[in-house]
């Protein structure tokens, strides 16, 4: 698998999740994503921005594009040194919260990409990594 | 004192040829960029500079521009480089207003000072003195772009969030771009206004313009509904394009409490049979 573009985007304020939204909606439309397809990607990216500063007081975003064969992807990394997740399976849980959000945010980035990781644990920090393929459902 | 003086005395004394070489070296510098100014405006500039510069170094010393006989100086300095960020200067082009008196003044003091340790000595001034004050209009150009980004947000959060009469009785809210918390707390509050003014009970509100509806927008959705709702007024929420339709239900979003539509006429019509109008083709 080729990482064929890579930028690193910092994301410290609220303001800045907005910059996310452009830039990952720029890889998608660069990988000729449907619609539908970048919607979803931008979304997930949306969320997790927002995470990454309402929880981990900010952090990095790699954006990269991925080339695997014939098959595309974008591929996006989000990093914060932020106090980490305790309970990584009840933080996925619907209507979890610890802050006053709908407490979806998570559990749905996962379910609009194609593959979802995480690593976090207490004093570490929060790394998700998120794949989304093009023409995958 | 007199070495503290001879760098105003030379200003003071060379004005003219100063004024014309700075002049000149300025014209060749921004040959290109000329158009952006009015006619004679960058000699007026210069002169203005000049007559300020020259009094300032005798009263206010060259070890720091900051004091009280530096602030004509500063003033000058800052209307400039304001005016140039509106001119669509860059802040390099603005600086060098200021750097490109150094050469001149060099010259000057060259012709001028002949012991070469006072030569030294005036020159590191001169040039401690202009960096000052170039990096202040760096600074102050900077302040100025802010403004004018700050004042083009304020009124794009006024602008983008007008609520409209339909007819009575019915209100539109048509969003348009980014739902920070920031406008859509403006978003709700004017909403909310209309509804008690016009004594609305129901309001659409249309998210064609949305882009991304995540989360945190649906949340500020919903409870914007719950409060007109706690108003006495339903809101239908149209706009529901096909890609924010799937989103939503794979954020597992809970949004059927509320009424959605595809298009703003499909919720239009629904509002007018609330009303209890319908609309009736002619003969």
């Amino acid at each position: 698998m080729d990482i064929t573009r890579s930028e690193v985007v910092a994301v410290r304020a609220a303001a800045e999740v907005v910059n996310v939204r452009h830039i990952v909606r720029r890889a998608a439309v660069d990988l000729a994503f449907s619609l539908v397809e970048q919607t979803k990607i931008v979304t997930a990216a949306s969320e997790l921005a927002r995470n990454m500063v309402d929880y981990g007081g900010g952090g990095d975003l790699t954006v990269e594009l991925l080339s695997d064969g014939i098959r595309k992807g974008v591929r996006l990394i989000f990093e914060d040194q932020g106090p980490g997740i305790p309970d990584i399976q009840q933080a996925l849980r619907d209507g979890f919260t610890t802050g006053k959000g709908l407490g979806l945010g998570l559990g749905g980035a996962k379910r609009l990409s194609n593959e979802f990781q995480i690593d976090s644990a207490p004093g570490r920090g929060t790394r998700i990594t998120i794949v989304r393929w093009k023409g995958s459902a | 004192m007199a070495g503290k003086s001879a760098l105003s005395d030379v200003v003071q004394k060379n004005g003219r040829e100063i004024l014309s070489a700075w002049v000149q070296r300025q014209q060749t510098d921004l040959a290109l960029r000329n158009n952006l100014l009015q006619p004679g405006e960058l000699q007026q500039q210069a002169s203005d500079f000049l007559t300020a510069f020259g009094p300032a170094i005798e009263r206010g010393g060259t070890d720091s521009t900051t004091g009280e006989a530096w602030s004509p100086v500063r003033d000058l300095l800052s209307t400039i480089s304001r005016s140039r960020a509106r001119q669509g200067f860059t802040p390099a082009e603005t600086a060098t207003f200021v750097f490109s008196l150094k050469r001149i003044l060099f010259d000057a003091l060259q012709r001028e000072v002949k012991d070469s340790t006072q030569l030294a000595d005036e020159m590191w001034k001169a040039s401690v003195v202009l960096d000052d004050l170039g990096l202040y209009t760096t600074e102050t150009y900077q302040k100025g772009r802010e403004e004018i980004i700050n004042r083009q947000q304020q009124e794009l959060m006024e602008l983008s969030t007008p609520v409209v009469q339909l007819w009575a009785g019915v209100l539109a809210l048509p969003l348009i771009g980014t739902l920070d918390s920031a406008r859509t707390q403006v978003v709700m509050e004017s909403l909310l206004q209309s509804i008690v003014d016009t004594g609305s009970s129901i309001a659409i509100i249309d998210i064609t313009g949305v882009p991304v509806v995540d989360t945190l927008v649906a949340q500020h959705l919903l409870k914007t509904v719950a409060a007109a709702r706690l108003m006495g007024a339903d809101c239908i929420i149209s706009g529901i394009r096909p890609q924010i339709a799937q989103t939503i239900v794979h954020l597992g979003v809970e949004i059927s409490d509320v009424m959605t539509k595809a298009t703003l006429a499909d919720a239009f019509a629904v509002a007018l049979t609330r009303v209890g109008l319908a609309i009736v083709r002619k003969g």
